[in-house]
């Protein structure tokens, strides 16, 4: 039981991280209908552009103060991964828009290799370290140790990611409910021939839409940083395709469907290492998204489709 | 005129600027700043004249090409006219230019032997690698270009076909030539496995589902270690025979019995000839395939998948048959990477082994199998040529290593043909069937298949 | 007028009904909650050309796509009839079984709701075309011609085997098949641009290039979803042509969708016409004109609908008369003001009630006048014009709440009197009254 609840708990940690990347290929999808392929790399260059700045403020600059640290390393990383992201679309997706199908998912394949070996060629191919910056956290609920039960912990930084999550999906629901800028991409969403000709400026609309997912990225890149402690420059490729297969899970271009996907996922992953096998956790992951795809293509949250004759 | 003039070297300065200034950005945490493991944690490392030099680069290259390139207010990335031309006017593999493409396919290694002796097996060596990336991307054409079918994961059949002969060979002593074709049934079934639950989806999705199915195939591979040897692969894998000789020294093998002096060179002639056998078969296939009525099926199937149901077409069955066509070759060509390397692991059959065939499919042109012959001698034989450049470590110093910007290369190299030529090399399509007089279609008619 | 009172119970004695290719019979379509077709059922005569019309939303391409697999329907049952006759024995046989078909004496029988789309082609023999066209736009017109006869190509190619190996047998049935092509292009007018690309024909060519498609699967019938949709009088006098010449020439019976009442008028046999999916009225061209049922089921649709379609308008002043539409200042085809030819389609149907009709369900209690304070104005529920305002007051329904408490049985009940049984349910009258009415006790308590 207390095993249970200790994976219950790390499990919507890891999902919390492949939500938050799984919003940005969900907001992409719905918007022009690609798979935004370098998504996953975004999240890495938050992740790398993070331990740099942490570096940055910690042995430069010598800040102490660890909850102000974060805070900029944050923020800092959402603005320079945001440009990347941005930048990324300027150059890759949009001379292509209006293209046939296949050329942006191919540009995006590029864009991915591209982006990886980059981080590699500039940082090395070696990990990083990190130390853990964040220690402790609440004990939920002690086990007798003597019939071999165990402690149940929330730890701090546990704590951060969820709350951190449950902020930013708050902020970005409203975003897309409220503000013109959501109801432009939901209108792009519907039909952006139409959009456009309604004074919807759509380019920039979308431009917009890779920030707001690369900046999402790069809070999970943050997160994963400071809960795993070690990044390289592959990390984005496995993270990206499980936060996609997150999305189609929750139905694609449903932001409740990203982060709901993306909690399962991280559930499912946890729960098989835990009472399964390691090794195979990846392919437990993939094979959900296999037999979700067949018998429920349209995700759990997602509209299904009527085959139009 | 003077001020259109002015107008026009302030704006491409502007231009220029922000371009400076967006590298000034995006690399100042990768090119100005670099972390490293140093003792006692990470060190920081400062790197300002990379970083510096960078930013100078891009604004005097933006600027230039601003000012002298595009001289009308055209957008960059829009000169793409008589590349355009050039390439449509490509022939038909079938034609005499295949014809002579496969004599000077046949004659190469000879001429390369003759005149230069000392790079022979480092040229023959290429030349095969790049005839396996042309029968991968001939079977992948199969689904990607004719069928329509989005295939992410087509390197698990290539490592199905590897494995296959890599096992065969560890527990059972097969040789190469009674394996081959058991790693073709085997890859085909596997693809029939694979495709049968997935081939309802939609393109994107379809493409996803297949990337997991590889990616499933390869941790299976480095996890079960004791059938597969886990990371560690399975060595030894036999040679090929030549009609039971083999290449070695002494009596009985090869060289021995047709009287020629012993050199290595000899086997890996006798690779490439095989690797060049299994292409031009692979060739020949498809090519007739697309003649006839499955053919036909497959590219209806590509164009709209409704109509073909309602004219009596099984899609189920026409889209497995494109699977499992197409994963026969890949399995093929994964017999003969086993027998070639004479060692398999997991780790040559990742996602990137994929991405660079598909690439090779779309940079080449959707369903042209001349397009895949000039992107895998592009793209292939392009990256190889980087190991080869040793001048560069002159121009940036000893530590510079070439083949560290292998990659690099490669992801750019794959943006900026797919931006430059959104539909590939070879736009045009070959009817099947003539009545009168063949004409080719423009790729502005053709579809790229789950479009409905 | 006196066509208005022709009967409409249908003639059992007709030649769909004697020898009917294709039953449909008791077919329900529902999407959810939406019932697109409810309890349809009908014949299409042997060599005959069936034409099915109707409002825009009738349910017409949803019956095409359920006869053609397309969609699996809720309920019924679709019988395809190879050989004469009805083949009764046989078709209750392969319905108490588990199988799709069986073969008779006469020929053979299909259930085509048991059976997947690709199956009704190549079995069955139903072919189709689409409302927007469905062509390998990036193959050449003699590609697409070819790829209809795909089933019997692999046949003679072994499965592609035989193909690969080159087995003469293959290199002759393709000629066959070419020839075939051939003579298809020829009767369709296309033999010149059987090379080109099919995406580059122009749109007339490109509908005429969809039929011989479809009929080179040599089907037993053939379906069109709106086949002159678009098409300039030139292009559509080449498409009748090419009808004519099918039914002529090939014993393939036609089941077509047409908006374009001229085409139908003019080549078929038998009508069907549909109304929110309830067939309302069934029988010859002539027949199914002057049916007061269909002139109401028109008229019942909304203001600027009706102005949208012409042809309802022609169909309105066939039926009538030219006169009598002139005197309601019927113009055709210039704007009709709806509410006059409502007013006139009234007066000529509600002053002579049908000898005999019964109306199914409970007809609702009225009363003799409105209450003190007036009638409500039962326009404002949408879906209510003037002229049902009125049959509804005649029948002493004056208020909201009135309608508001109809039970099921009353609403059958009026649905079938004012003759568009279904559509009180899908534009919820009920509810709309019971909320108009809560909303006038509200403003008496004020």
């Amino acid at each position: 039981m207390e095993y249970f609840v200790q994976q219950l708990i790390n499990g919507l940690t890891l999902g919390s991280i492949y939500g938050l990347i799984a919003i940005g290929y969900t907001m992409v999808y719905g918007i022009i209908g690609m798979i935004n392929f370098a998504h996953g790399d975004i999240f890495m260059i938050g992740s790398f552009i993070a331990l740099t700045m942490f570096l940055v403020l910690t042995s430069v600059l010598g800040f102490t103060f660890l909850p102000v640290v974060l805070l900029i390393v944050l923020i800092v990383s959402m603005l320079f991964t945001s440009a990347w992201g941005w930048t990324v679309e300027r150059l890759a997706y949009r001379p292509l828009r209006g293209s046939f199908r296949l050329a942006p998912l191919i540009t995006a394949i590029g864009m991915s290799i591209l982006l990886q070996n980059f981080v590699r060629v500039t940082q090395g191919a070696r990990v990083k370290p990190l130390p853990p910056q964040i220690q402790g956290g609440i004990t939920l609920f002690e086990g007798n140790t003597e019939t071999g039960a165990m402690v149940v912990q929330l730890s701090y930084m546990q704590l951060i990611i969820i709350g951190t999550t449950v902020v930013l999906m708050t902020i970005f629901s409203l975003i897309i409910a409220r503000t013109s800028l959501g109801r432009a991409q939901r209108a792009c969403e519907q039909d952006r021939r139409m959009a456009a000709l309604l004074g919807v400026n759509v380019d920039r609309t979308i431009s917009l839409t890779f920030l707001m997912g690369a900046a999402l990225a790069a809070v999970a890149g943050v997160m994963f940083l400071l809960l795993y402690g070690v990044i390289d420059f592959y990390i984005g490729f496995l993270a990206g395709i499980k936060a996609f297969t997150a999305a189609v899970l929750g139905g694609i271009g449903s932001l409740p469907g990203a982060m709901l996907g993306g909690l399962l996922i991280g559930l499912i992953e946890v729960f098989w290492s835990g009472y399964f096998t390691v090794e195979y956790k990846d392919v437990a992951a993939f094979s959900i998204l296999a037999i979700v795809l067949i018998f429920l293509p349209s995700g759990l949250l997602g509209r299904p489709e009527v085959e139009k004759v | 005129m003077a001020v259109v003039a002015d107008n026009r070297v302030a704006d491409s300065l502007r231009d220029a600027f922000i371009a400076a200034l967006l590298v000034a950005v995006l690399g100042f945490f990768f090119l100005a700043l670099r972390t490293e493991i140093a003792p006692g944690g990470l060190a920081l490392w400062t790197r300002w004249g990379l970083w510096f030099t960078a930013i100078a680069i891009v604004f005097v290259v933006r600027l230039g090409l601003n000012l002298f390139f595009y001289k009308a207010n055209r957008p960059a990335g829009a000169g793409t006219g008589r590349a355009a031309k050039i390439a449509s006017k490509l022939p038909d593999l079938s034609g005499w230019t295949g014809t002579i493409m496969l004599i000077v396919a046949i004659v190469l290694p000879f001429i390369v032997t003759t005149f230069l002796p000392a790079q022979q097996r480092q040229f023959i060596d290429l030349m095969i690698l790049i005839l396996t990336y042309v029968m991968l991307g001939w079977g992948l054409n199969v689904v990607v270009g004719f069928a329509g079918l989005l295939d992410l994961g087509f390197v698990a059949f290539y490592a199905i076909g590897a494995y296959s002969f890599a096992l065969l060979a560890h527990y059972l002593d097969f040789s190469f030539w009674m394996a081959l074709p058991l790693a073709g049934i085997l890859a085909a079934f596997w693809g029939v496995i694979l495709g049968f639950p997935v081939l309802r989806l939609r393109g994107d999705y379809l493409a996803i589902v297949t990337l997991a199915f590889g990616e499933i195939i390869r941790v299976v591979l480095l996890n079960w270690y004791d059938f597969t040897g886990g990371p560690n692969g399975i060595s030894g894998i036999p040679k090929p025979t030549f009609f039971g000789l083999e290449f070695g020294r002494g009596e009985g093998n090869f060289a021995a019995v047709f009287g020629l002096p012993y050199s290595t060179i000899h086997r890996f002639i006798y690779l490439y000839f095989i690797i060049l056998g299994l292409a031009v078969l692979t060739f020949i296939v498809t090519n007739r395939l697309r003649r006839l009525p499955i053919g036909r099926a497959w590219e209806a199937l590509r164009e709209d998948e409704i109509a073909c149901r309602s004219l009596g077409i099984n899609t189920t069955n026409t889209k497995l048959t494109a699977f499992a066509i197409g994963a026969m070759f890949g399995g093929f060509a994964g017999a003969f990477f086993a027998t070639r390397q004479g060692f398999v692991s997991p780790e040559s059959f990742t996602f990137i082994e994929s991405a660079i065939i598909l690439a090779i499919v779309v940079l080449g042109g959707l369903g042209s199998q001349f397009g895949v012959v000039i992107a895998s001698v592009v793209m292939i034989g392009g990256m190889e040529m980087l190991r080869n450049l040793g001048f560069l470590k002159g121009m940036f110093g000893p530590d510079f290593d070439p083949v560290q910007y292998r990659m690099l290369i490669f992801g750019l190299a794959m943006v900026l043909i797919m931006v430059w030529k959104p539909r590939g090399l070879v736009t045009t399509r070959e009817p099947s069937a003539v009545l009168k007089e063949k004409k080719k279609i423009g790729a502005d008619l053709v579809a790229q298949g789950e479009g409905h | 007028m006196s066509v208005i009172t022709q009967e409409t119970t249908v003639d059992t004695r007709s030649s769909w009904d004697l020898d009917p290719v294709l039953t449909v019979e008791h077919l329900t379509m529902r999407f959810g909650g939406l019932v697109a077709i409810d309890n349809l059922s009908f014949n299409v005569g042997r060599g005959e050309i069936t034409a099915l019309i109707g409002p825009n939303g009738a349910g017409k391409t949803t019956v095409f796509n359920c006869v053609t697999g397309f969609y699996k329907p809720t309920e019924g049952r679709i019988v395809m009839r190879h050989g004469p006759g009805r083949q009764k024995e046989t078709v209750d046989a392969v319905t108490a079984g588990d199988g799709t078909w069986a073969s008779s004496p006469e020929g053979a029988v299909f259930l085509l709701e048991r059976m997947p789309d690709f199956e009704i082609s190549k079995h069955a023999k139903v072919a189709r075309t689409f409302q927007n066209i469905r062509l390998f736009g990036g193959m050449t017109v003699l590609e697409n011609l070819l790829v209809a006869q795909h089933n019997k190509l692999m046949l003679a190619s072994n499965y592609t085997i035989g193909g690969v190996l080159g087995l003469p047998r293959y290199r002759q049935e393709e000629k066959e098949a070419i020839d075939k092509a051939v003579y298809w292009l020829e009767h369709a007018k296309l033999i010149d641009r059987a090379d080109d690309p099919a995406g580059d024909l122009p749109y007339g060519d490109q509908r005429r290039l969809e039929i011989a498609r479809a009929m080179c699967t040599q089907p037993h019938l053939l379906c069109l979803d709106e086949p002159a949709a678009g098409l300039n009088p030139r292009e559509s006098a080449e498409l009748n042509e090419l009808l004519q010449y099918i039914r002529r020439a090939h014993d393939t019976s036609i089941l077509l969708i047409e908006h374009d009442m001229g085409v139908v008028m003019e080549i078929s046999d038998h009508v069907i016409v549909l109304d929110y999916g309830v067939k309302i009225s069934d029988g010859s061209a002539d027949f199914v004109r002057t049916d007061p049922r269909v002139i109401a089921a028109y008229l019942g649709v909304e203001d600027e609908e009706i102005e949208d379609q012409p042809e309802i308008a022609s169909l309105v002043v066939e039926a009538l008369g030219e006169e009598a539409a002139e005197q309601a200042g019927i113009e055709v085809p210039a704007n009709v003001d709806p509410a006059a030819v409502a007013e006139l389609a009234e007066s000529s149907t509600a002053e002579q009630p049908r000898p005999g009709r019964v109306h199914p369900g409970v007809r609702p209690g009225g009363m003799s006048q409105p209450r003190e304070q007036g009638a409500d104005r039962l326009t404002i529920i949408q879906g209510i014009g003037p002229v049902n305002e009125r049959k509804l007051n005649e029948l002493g329904i004056w208020h909201f709440d009135q309608i508001g408490s109809w039970t099921k049985e009353e609403i059958v009940w009026v649905g079938s009197y004012l003759a568009f049984p279904g559509r009180i349910e899908r534009e919820n009258w009920v509810g709309q009254a019971q909320e108009l009415a809560r909303k006038n006790k509200a403003g008496d308590g004020e």
